[in-house]
């Protein structure tokens, strides 16, 4: 039995005329201690499918199955990064935490909340900006307050919405290494929604593209074998990492010129002679 | 050193007196082009308007004074005869009081005005103390016998007045806060009360203070029937705060309802509960929103309270206006201006001491308008 499991997902916003439709028939099965990574351009519907596997949403048919159990509403047992940090601006880097360490472990006592929140910032290095406000921070410092919050519910599985994707290149490579790091030592299920394909053979165990809406749905799967740890210099050289990248590149470019070619077709010009205005005596 | 002044610039920055510390640096020699330019404009322009403010005034005052003084005279001379007349242009240029013409008053009779009100402040608390001092014996002893104490029931001065009106506008203030931030936070939460209650904001809102005095008129004077106590204070707070609290109810409502979407998701995904949700999420988020409601709350409760206490008779500053009005003594006139500008400097000291509360609690520290 897969750990999450995506049956026949069909989402649409709006009813009637109105209906848009956003993902539909996406199957998707990902296995307990898997790093799964979902490519696709912006405006794919990446964010509704994250939404649909959190919880935030429900779809309109098929089901969302997590450890078999039909997923309803949001649970501790799957952590959320969040694309936009999220972080709540009035409180502290370690009050955020504590928010989430409360939420998940309402029994303990103050100084219990304290110190887990305490190792979760420790874990991704912000033990020195532990009391300040997130205003003060750094965007990639803020997404490691968010990453230490998500591991803070000490959740069964790590959704990211495209947690790198405002960050730039150099803090991008840090935190992709820190979150391996994290992810490596005890193995947690991990979903990385991104549009950077780089990224995704780095980190995933497998990459599924997103053909593009307004009927998005999963393309097929290209396993990653690069050996673990990996380093990204040496990838660089690798073979096998160059035909899975150009593999994936292919099939997204490929989707990019059928929808060019699409919006090409659509175009119908009225049938106008020009006229000229200039008039011949 | 540089710490502590470094504050101190901060927070007149913050109070909007940012040119002190301009003022600082021109006393202090730190002063460079660009200070000079900003000296310039925030310490010479405005005291050059306020100079040429107050030379307009004495022009108009004076030139009022004229007209007034001409009509006079000349109704003497036809009234009376020409004694009479020659009479009253000595009477007016000797600056005898009671035949001055009766107009708008030149800025130095409303400085001296001023200064006489001040005077009379501290004759009146003499007085008082001398009062209490008097009776702090006798006090004691019928206090003793369960009698009631006696109190000062003298006249209250410029300065009780002003106090006085504080208290009924912070009373109304801390009503209307009590009123309309829970309505407006439960409004902006159910979108089922936010119908229910829809008409009501829309229709109340814009109805005058004479009118909301009125209602509570009505209303306090049933519900304190057969008391003895005066109940104008108690009038016009209530009608202070139903009158000002709007902004407050309307914008704690829009802040509530608007909050952050992704703040919300937080809450969710953490699986906060409706408590928690409420308390740690959906109320910080939209502190900046309710502080600016206050903030119009107390200016509003400010602007209106002169009118109610007007009304209303409970002593304050509007009693003090329409007092000196009714009066119609030959200073009288420029006591009003001075109540005027008591007012004026008031509400701008409140309208800061908002803003600094709203600047402290908003989290963006985006500078609050």
């Amino acid at each position: 039995m897969a750990y999450l499991e995506l049956k026949n997902i069909y989402k649409s916003y709006g009813k009637g005329d109105s209906e848009t439709q956003v993902l539909s028939n996406i199957n998707l099965k990902i296995e307990e201690g898997e790093f799964v990574a979902i490519v696709g351009f912006t405006g794919s519907g990446k964010t509704t499918l994250v939404n649909l596997i959190n919880g935030l949403l429900e779809p309109t048919s098929g089901s969302v199955l997590f450890k078999g159990e039909p997923v309803k509403g949001t649970s501790h047992e799957r952590g959320v990064i969040f694309q936009n940090y999220s972080l709540l601006p009035w409180l502290t880097v370690e009050q955020n935490v504590i928010m989430a360490v409360k939420a998940a472990f309402p029994k303990r006592d103050k100084s219990v909340w304290k110190r887990k929140a305490a190792y979760y910032i420790e874990m991704v290095s912000l033990t020195p900006a532990i009391n300040k406000l997130p205003k003060e921070l750094s965007g990639g410092m803020r997404q490691r307050v968010a990453v230490a919050r998500a591991l803070a519910m000490k959740p069964d599985m790590i959704i990211m919405d495209e947690p790198l994707g405002a960050l730039d290149a150099l803090t991008r490579g840090n935190l992709q290494d820190q979150i391996l790091n994290i992810w490596e030592k005890d193995k947690r299920t991990a979903l990385l929604i991104t549009n950077d394909v780089d990224e995704g053979i780095y980190m995933a165990d497998r990459i599924i593209p997103l053909h593009p809406g307004p009927n998005a749905t999963l393309g097929p799967e290209f396993k990653v074998d690069l050996e673990r740890p990996r380093d990204k210099t040496e990838m660089n050289d690798s073979e096998s990492f160059k035909t899975t990248r150009n593999a994936i590149i292919e099939y997204l470019m490929d989707i990019g010129d059928a929808r060019k070619a699409e919006a090409k077709q659509q175009i119908i010009l009225p049938e106008l002679e020009p006229k000229s205005f200039v008039s011949y005596s | 050193m540089k710490a502590s002044s470094l504050t101190l610039g901060r927070v007149s920055n913050f109070l909007g007196f940012g040119f002190f510390t301009t003022l600082r640096n021109v006393f202090t020699g730190n002063l460079e082009k660009e200070d000079l330019k900003k000296f310039l404009r925030k310490v010479i322009v405005p005291l050059a308007s306020i100079f040429l403010f107050i030379l307009i005034w004495h022009i108009g005052a004076k030139t009022l004074f004229g007209i007034e003084a001409k009509f006079k005279i000349e109704k003497a001379l036809e009234d009376q005869g020409q004694a009479a007349a020659d009479a009253l242009t000595a009477c007016i240029a000797s600056g005898e009081s009671s035949c001055q013409p009766n107009t708008l008053p030149s800025p130095a009779q409303v400085w001296e005005s001023f200064q006489s009100l001040l005077r009379d402040h501290h004759i009146i608390s003499a007085d008082k103390e001398a009062f209490i001092e008097k009776t702090a014996a006798l006090n004691k002893t019928r206090i003793a016998a369960g009698k009631d104490a006696i109190v000062y029931t003298g006249r209250p001065s410029f300065v009780d007045q002003i106090f006085r009106s504080l208290q009924t506008v912070f009373a109304g203030f801390f009503l209307a806060l009590l009123i309309a931030v829970p309505l407006g936070i439960l409004i902006g939460l159910s979108s089922t009360l936010k119908s229910a209650f829809n008409w009501f904001i829309q229709i109340f809102k814009p109805v005058s203070p004479v009118v909301w005095y009125l209602l509570v008129f009505m209303i306090v004077k049933t519900v304190l029937i057969g008391s003895t106590e005066d109940s104008s204070f108690t009038i016009s707070f209530i009608s202070v705060g139903l009158c000002s609290m709007w902004a407050t109810l309307v914008n704690t409502a829009m802040g509530v309802s608007t909050v952050d979407k992704d703040y919300i998701n937080v809450a969710k995904v953490l699986k906060l509960g409706t408590f928690q949700k409420i308390f740690k999420v959906v109320l910080p988020s939209s502190l900046p929103l309710i502080f600016t409601g206050l903030k119009i709350t107390l200016s509003v409760a400010w602007m209106v309270l002169i009118a109610i206490e007007l009304l209303a008779q409970s002593p304050g500053l509007g009693l003090f206006v329409w007092e000196e009005f009714q009066n119609g003594a030959n200073d009288s006139n420029a006591k009003i201006i001075v109540a005027m500008f008591a007012i004026g400097i008031i509400g701008f000291l409140l309208d800061r001491l908002m803003l600094t509360i709203q600047n402290w609690v908003s989290f963006d520290k985006q500078d609050a308008i």
